[in-house]
C-alpha cells in the first residue's frame, strides 16, 4: 500500500473513533450542547424583538448569524485541540508512528470539522422551531447553507492549525479567546454590523467572522432583510473571496508551521511541558 | 540485514555555544541490551533523541538499523519501538481499540521474518492487560499506563526498542513488573533494547552492557561486572572461622577465596563475597570524569579470569 493510501486510511480511522467518543462521553456531550442551548435560549427571549422599524426580528436575524460563527469557531477548536494533543504527548505519539503525522492531520480534520458540523445541527434544528421568518423551504437555501459550511470550514481549519501550532500552552490558548471574543462582538452576528460606526465595520469586514454570518443569512433569510446589511447586498462574490482568501493563506501556512512544530517535539519536549502543568495544578 | 543496530562514533552536540556531546562512542548488536547511564546533565536525552530521529546532531557518524536517523522515512520508522512517557493522552480510548488502531500503521511493513503488526489481543495478553482491555486508558492505574506505553512501543514489532527512564517514579511492585516484561522482550533476542536509566540496579538487572555516560563523553562502557571491576579492591570477602568473624577486601577474592579453602578447610562458614557495587564503580567513575586531573581514569585490567568468577560468586549468593 502506498504511503498516501495508508495516512488516509489510518487517518480517516482515528477521526471516526474521535468523533464517536466525543459524542459518546459525558464531558465532550457537555461542550457539544452547552453553547448551541445557551444561544436558543437567547434565541428564545429575543424571538419577537423587532429590529428597528426594518420589521425584521432580533432572533431571525441572529440564528443564521449564530451558525456563521459557529463555523468559524471551528478555528479555535482545531487550535486549542492541537495544543491539547501536544502538551499531552498524543502529537509526539503521532510523530513515533510511520505515517503518523499526516494521519494525525486527516483525523483531526474529521474530528473538529464532524464535531462543528455535529454542533450546528443541534443548535440549528431547535432553532428553526423558536424563530420564525426563516427562508427555509427552499433548495436554494441549503445549497448556500452547504457552500459556505465547506469554505468556511476550509477558511477555518488551517488557520486554527497555525495559531495551535504558534501558541504552544493552554494559558496561550486561553488568551487567544478574547480578541475572537471581540471580533465576534463586532461582526454583526448579534446585532446587524450596519448600526456600528464604519471603522468598526471596516474592521470586522477584514476576518470570516463577518462573512460566515452573511453568507448563513443569504441562505435562510427572505430576500427582503437584504436591507439591513451593507450595500443593501448579500455580497456573495466578496464572501467567497474573503473566506477563499483565508483558506488561501491557511493552506499555504499551514504545513510549514505544523512541520516546524512537530520537528521541535521530542520526549523531553513533553516531559518539560508536564512538568509545567503539573506544577501549575499543585 | 545490518551487522549492528547501533553505530554512534563521534557523536557532537551543541546547542549555541554550548557543547552537550563531545565525541560520543558507542555500538549495540542485534539483540542486545544496551543500558546507557549517567547523571542529569550528561547527554542521555540528547543522545537518545538524535537516534530516535527527533533531533538533528552537530556532527559525527551515526547509523540506527543501517540508516542515518536524520534521514530515516516511514519504513525505518516502522522498524523503531519508542516507549514515551505517557501521561493523559488517550484517555477516552479504551486498550483494545488504540492498540489495534495503532497496530494498523505498521501493516503495510510487515515482512516474511517479522509479522506485523503485533496481534492487539496476543499484546495485551503479554503485558498483562486482559482485565483492562475494554477499558478506557484514563481509567488505568499508573502501572497499567506503564504497560500500555510498552505495549505500544512494541505493537510494530520493533527490531529497536528505545526506553527513556522507563521505572521513574514507580511502586516496587509495578517496577518489578516492568523487569520481567522487558526481560521478556529482551530474551526473544529479536529486539535490540536501548534503555537509559538513573537507576544503577535496574541497569545491572536487565542490561547486557552498560554504557555510563558524563559530561557529553563516555567514561565506561562493559559489562557490570567488568565496570566494577576497573575500581580496584572493592570484593569484599566476609567468613567466620571458629566463631570469629572475618572481614577482608581484595581485588583478587577468587584466589583469596581459593587461599581461604586450603588453609581452613572445613572451618570456613558463613562465606560471603560482596561484588564491588556498581553504584560504588559508577560514582567512582562520574566522579573521576568530573575532577580532569586526577589522571588516567581506570587502572588496568589483568586477570579476565577473575571477572568471570566474580559473577559467579554473585550468582552462587544469590544477590
Amino acid at each position: 500500500m502506498n504511503p498516501t493510501a495508508i495516512a488516509i486510511r489510518t487517518g480517516v480511522a482515528r477521526g471516526l473513533v474521535e468523533l464517536r467518543q466525543s459524542f459518546t462521553n459525558g464531558a465532550d456531550l457537555w461542550g457539544h450542547f452547552f453553547w448551541p442551548l445557551l444561544m436558543l435560549t437567547v434565541m428564545f427571549f429575543v424571538r419577537d424583538t423587532e429590529f428597528g422599524s426594518s420589521g425584521l426580528l432580533l432572533g431571525t436575524l441572529a440564528l443564521p448569524s449564530i451558525l456563521g460563527m459557529n463555523v468559524a469557531l471551528a478555528m479555535v477548536s482545531m487550535s486549542q485541540s492541537l495544543t491539547a494533543d501536544r502538551e499531552d504527548g498524543t502529537l509526539l505519539r503521532a510523530k513515533a508512528t510511520p505515517h503518523g503525522m499526516p494521519a494525525y492531520l486527516i483525523s483531526k480534520i474529521i474530528s473538529v470539522g464532524g464535531g462543528g458540523i455535529g454542533d450546528l445541527a443541534i443548535f440549528l434544528i431547535p432553532g428553526m422551531f423558536i424563530v420564525s421568518g426563516l427562508a427555509t423551504g427552499t433548495v436554494g437555501s441549503w445549497l448556500t447553507v452547504l457552500w459556505v459550511l465547506a469554505l468556511g470550514m476550509i477558511a477555518s481549519l488551517p488557520i486554527g492549525a497555525v495559531l495551535g501550532s504558534l501558541f504552544t500552552t493552554a494559558r496561550a490558548q486561553g488568551i487567544i479567546t478574547l480578541p475572537v471574543l471581540a471580533l465576534i462582538g463586532i461582526s454583526g452576528i448579534f446585532y446587524p454590523l450596519t448600526s456600528l460606526p464604519e471603522w468598526v465595520q471596516v474592521i470586522a469586514q477584514i476576518f470570516p467572522f463577518y462573512w460566515l454570518g452573511l453568507g448563513m443569512r443569504s441562505a435562510l433569510l427572505p430576500d427582503a432583510a437584504v436591507a439591513v446589511e451593507i450595500g443593501e447586498s448579500w455580497r456573495h462574490l466578496e464572501t467567497v473571496g474573503v473566506l477563499g482568501a483565508w483558506a488561501l493563506l491557511g493552506l499555504l501556512a499551514a504545513p510549514a508551521v505544523l512541520r516546524h512544530m512537530a520537528r521541535r517535539e521530542s520526549g523531553s519536549t513533553v516531559a518539560a511541558r508536564r512538568e509545567r502543568a503539573l506544577q501549575r495544578v499543585g | 540485514m545490518t551487522m549492528t543496530a547501533l553505530e554512534v562514533e563521534g557523536l557532537r552536540m551543541r546547542y549555541g555555544p554550548h557543547d552537550v556531546l563531545h565525541g560520543v562512542t558507542f555500538h549495540a548488536r542485534p539483540g542486545e541490551v544496551l543500558a546507557l547511564l549517567g547523571p542529569n546533565g550528561a547527554g542521555k536525552t540528547s543522545t537518545v533523541e538524535i537516534l530516535e530521529g527527533f533531533r538533528a546532531r552537530s556532527g559525527g557518524h551515526v547509523r540506527v538499523l543501517g540508516t542515518d536517523p536524520a534521514h530515516g522515512g516511514e519504513r525505518w520508522r516502522a522498524r523503531l519501538g519508542i516507549v514515551l512517557q505517557s501521561w493523559r493522552d488517550h484517555g477516552k480510548w479504551r486498550v483494545r481499540e488504540l492498540l489495534s488502531h495503532l497496530g494498523s500503521y505498521y501493516a503495510a511493513y510487515s515482512t516474511d521474518r517479522i509479522r506485523r503488526p503485533w496481534d492487539a489481543d496476543d499484546l495485551i495478553e503479554a503485558v498483562g492487560l486482559n482485565a483492562q482491555a475494554g477499558k478506557k486508558i484514563k481509567t488505568l492505574s499508573g502501572g497499567q499506563r506503564r504497560r500500555l506505553d510498552v505495549a505500544i512501543g512494541v505493537v510494530g514489532r520493533p527490531e529497536l526498542l528505545f526506553l527513556d527512564e522507563p521505572t521513574a517514579a514507580f511502586d516496587p511492585r509495578a517496577r518489578h513488573e516492568f523487569h520481567d516484561l522487558v526481560r521478556g522482550l529482551a530474551a526473544t533476542g529479536e529486539t535490540t533494547i536501548l534503555l537509559t536509566t538513573h537507576d544503577l540496579e535496574e541497569a545491572e538487572k536487565l542490561a547486557h552492557r552498560i554504557v555510563i555516560l558524563s559530561g557529553g563523553r563516555i567514561i565506561a562502557d562493559g559489562t557490570s561486572a567488568e565496570l566494577a571491576r576497573r575500581i580496584a579492591g572493592e570484593d569484599e570477602v566476609r567468613w567466620t572461622v571458629d566463631g570469629q568473624r572475618f572481614t577482608r577486601k581484595t581485588t583478587e577474592s577468587t584466589a583469596f577465596v581459593r587461599g581461604l579453602f586450603a588453609e581452613y578447610g572445613e572451618a570456613v562458614e558463613a562465606l560471603e563475597v560482596h561484588r564491588a557495587s556498581l553504584e560504588q564503580t559508577y560514582l567512582a567513575l562520574v566522579h573521576k570524569a568530573e575532577t580532569p586531573d586526577t589522571g588516567p581514569a581506570e587502572p588496568e585490567e589483568t586477570n579476565p579470569a577473575a571477572i568471570r568468577s566474580v559473577g559467579k560468586h554473585k550468582e552462587a549468593n544469590g544477590r
